[in-house]
């Protein structure tokens, strides 16, 4: 017992105090912000291994970007990676960023169906499937719910059964041997029910898009109420973008 | 004896390798490995060389550093004698074989589907129809598990036969995370497309797998490197080491159900992650590794932070292990529970972590250096009981060994070189390998050019391809409430077995 305490002792408050005003450390690669320079879009364009970058206006996607800066190494004046981590949307078309944009990306709260709030404000729990996930975002939503981020505080979890959830959270491109067990997944979750994708990944397939060994339709015939970019998804982006999809006041 | 000895890390014309007659290359290759525990198979694959399939064996050798290579050619209609039959440590790589082409074994004990890949043979074959082992006995029951997990892990199917709580046997069927890996390398052409799905085989293992990417990659197009270079991924893998085990102890923990030792393990496992964050702008450290150059060379500010912040793990983490090892709730959890035999561990072939669990000493970093390794002298850490205790002693004591090597490698930083990109050609019509250690064991990568230098073939192995079936022999035997805790303990990968 005395040790335990001393362990405690030692390791005292580990908690971030607000996930939704938190700095992180270092170069982290979030919200970029394109300048108006000059420069060779084609190779800027064809530059990008997932051709997330289009040009005329030059603009990223985020839900095809994998995120490995490669872009803003070779284009610094060009491409900036800030450190905003809110990333998140309902639209999948606010994932785009354009050149000259320097505003933070967010939801539109007139997309948000009226029954998520409704229901889930006070307590959401999510079924995780990680439909061909390379387990890099995977370990990334455990830690949404370790000690130091605690998504728990915000009446948020993954639970063990798609009887118990509230939505499900789809990792990984979704592959052809997954298509199967992924729909029976969400039918087994009760309604009213969210889908939430996080991920490049999930998204739009990300590195894997084309793959013919992937079957995307469960992702294009479903409504998808949050987008939460990333490789891996950082869990401040992800719990940011549940708690302003809830409507959480922070 | 006809084969060809090269090194880690070195490509050879793919003529020079000896090419046998079938009956000759089978007899040689499980020669090799019976009675010498120093050598086993790292890869074993086939490829469609015009209309006929070559086959090439690669044979590590422990003892003389080097690898063992031979080919053989066999058309898709053969019907083969198995080497599994004479050491079944090729069991999956001939499986993988028969899947992929079709080609029948006469003698193979357990030719079922590897993973359902895109390009197999049999396309009537469909993952829902796996033939599993099956019981008639109205005293045994099964137990059906996944593919989706009661946690936020990848998918699998265990199907386990119990008499009552007791496991009698457990199957494990994978192939749900199959993305196509090995064919994407050969029709996405560049280079940056292929190092980000190396880096995506295995997230928790980016570093190895993009290490194991680029030094095949280096060898292929016949450059060297600069020291800064071998230095950043010999320290990345290091940190990547330290950053899987402290989190894997955090979920050995939550299995036996220790919160105090699941929170600080968890909590213990941020900051080195943040680091690479520091370092390069990921958690996982993607995009850290690239072919040729260091897109992020490591600084003098880097190296006090780094120190900073293994100083202040480094307590916390051994005395919470010191806590975890003198709980009798916790040893009678790990104590004697999913035991592997040494000989049952060098039978199949394991490697890594979860060979040196009972005095198996597969370590590349010690048997294949590259990078800086040849520097520490490595010498892989043992124990010699097999159980989970085993796994979770050698998680403790690798991450004491990885602290240790990280000082002495950042006592003398490398002058930093400069980010500096060079077109790279793979030379026509050879033939590379490239293992490296990751913090699970062995990964092997193999590639074959053509005429053009064109990949002709891409092989990935994780060691979780050897790996997986000491798992489903360890857990025979215990109570069913001990899986968790055992499958826990080896971690394997499911996309890094899948591709």
């Amino acid at each position: 017992m005395l040790r335990t305490l001393k362990i405690l002792y030692h390791q005292g408050k580990q908690f971030i105090p607000d996930p939704t005003r938190a700095k992180v450390p270092g170069i982290f690669r979030g919200r970029p912000e394109i300048s108006g320079q000059a420069v060779d879009v084609a190779a800027l364009a064809d530059l990008c291994p997932t051709r997330a970058i289009n040009t005329d206006p030059v603009s990223i996607d985020l839900g095809r970007c994998t995120f490995c800066g490669e872009c803003s190494r070779l284009y610094p004046g060009k491409i900036n990676f800030t450190a905003d981590y809110r990333l998140s949307v309902n639209d999948r078309n606010s994932l785009v960023i354009y050149e000259g944009t320097t505003a933070p990306v967010a939801l539109n709260s007139d997309l948000i169906r009226k029954e998520i709030r409704n229901c889930f404000k006070g307590s959401l729990k999510l079924r995780q499937v990680s439909a061909g996930g390379d387990n890099s975002t995977e370990l990334e939503l455990n830690a949404c719910g370790n000690v130091n981020f605690d998504m728990g505080r915000y009446g948020i979890e993954f639970v063990a059964s798609p009887r118990h959830a509230d939505g499900i959270v789809i990792t990984g491109p979704v592959t052809k041997n997954m298509a199967e067990p992924l729909q029976i997944t969400y039918d087994a979750t009760p309604s009213p029910k969210i889908i939430v994708l996080a991920g490049t990944d999930a998204i739009s397939g990300g590195i894997f898009d084309g793959s013919p060994a992937l079957d995307r339709q469960f992702i294009e015939k479903n409504h998808i109420d949050l987008y939460v970019p990333g490789n891996p998804v950082h869990p401040l982006t992800f719990i940011n973008g549940l708690v302003d999809l809830l409507g959480i006041k922070h | 004896m006809s084969y060809l000895t090269i090194n880690n890390h070195q490509s050879v014309p793919v003529a020079s390798i000896p090419e046998l007659k079938y009956d000759h290359f089978l007899d040689q290759n499980t020669t090799f490995l019976n009675d010498n525990s120093a050598r086993h198979c790292v890869t074993y694959f086939g490829y469609m060389a015009g209309q006929e399939i070559k086959l090439i064996c690669c044979i590590a050798d422990d003892e003389n550093h080097n690898i063992l290579i031979s080919s053989s050619t066999v058309t898709k209609e053969a019907c083969l004698n198995s080497f599994s039959a004479k050491n079944l440590s090729f069991e999956k790589f001939e499986r993988e074989i028969h899947e992929n082409f079709g080609i029948a074994y006469s003698d193979h004990p357990w030719l079922k589907p590897v993973r359902y890949s895109e390009n197999r043979a049999d396309k009537s074959k469909l993952i829902p129809d796996y033939p599993f082992f099956n019981i008639t006995s109205e005293e045994l029951h099964e137990v059906g598990v996944g593919p989706v997990h009661a946690g936020i892990i990848e998918p699998g199917h265990f199907r386990f036969v119990c008499n009552g709580e007791q496991i009698l046997h457990l199957e494990i069927q994978l192939g749900y995370q199959h993305r196509g890996v090995e064919q994407l390398f050969l029709t996405r052409k560049k280079l940056l497309q292929r190092t980000i799905l190396a880096e995506s085989i295995a997230g928790d293992s980016a570093i190895g797998h993009a290490t194991a990417f680029a030094c095949l990659w280096e060898s292929l197009s016949g450059i060297s490197l600069s020291r800064d270079v071998l230095f950043s991924r010999t320290l990345a893998q290091e940190i990547e080491r330290i950053a899987i085990h402290t989190g894997d102890l955090s979920a050995i923990c939550t299995d036996i159900a220790y919160q105090l030792g699941s929170s600080v393990f968890g909590r213990l496992r941020t900051p080195i992650i943040n680091f690479f964050q520091e370092w390069c702008g990921n958690r996982l450290a993607k995009s850290l590794i690239r072919v040729g150059f260091n897109p992020y060379p490591f600084t003098k500010e880097l190296a006090d932070r780094l120190n900073e912040v293994l100083d202040a793990f480094e307590p916390d983490f051994i005395e919470i292990n010191s806590e975890l090892s003198r709980l009798p709730s916790s040893l009678s959890r790990f104590e004697r529970t999913g035991t592997m035999k040494y000989d049952q561990l060098l039978s199949i072939g394991t490697v890594g972590l979860s060979a040196r669990m009972n005095a198996l000493p597969r370590d590349i970093r010690s048997s294949h250096p590259y990078g800086l390794y040849p520097e520490f002298n490595h010498e892989p850490f043992l124990k010699h009981h097999g159980d989970v205790y085993s796994r979770v002693q050698i998680r403790r004591e690798e991450v004491k060994q990885s602290i240790a090597y990280i000082r002495q490698l950042l006592a003398s930083l490398p002058e930093p070189g400069i980010p500096d990109q060079r077109e790279l050609h793979p030379k026509n019509n050879s033939f590379g390998i490239s293992l490296t250690e990751g913090w699970r064991g062995e990964i092997c990568h193999a590639a074959v050019t053509d005429n053009n230098g064109e990949l002709l073939i891409y092989k990935v192995k994780d060691p979780s391809f050897h790996n997986w079936l000491a798992l489903a022999l360890a857990v025979r035997n215990n109570e069913i409430s001990d899986f968790p805790v055992c499958n826990k303990s080896f971690d394997l990968s499911y996309c890094g077995h899948d591709l």
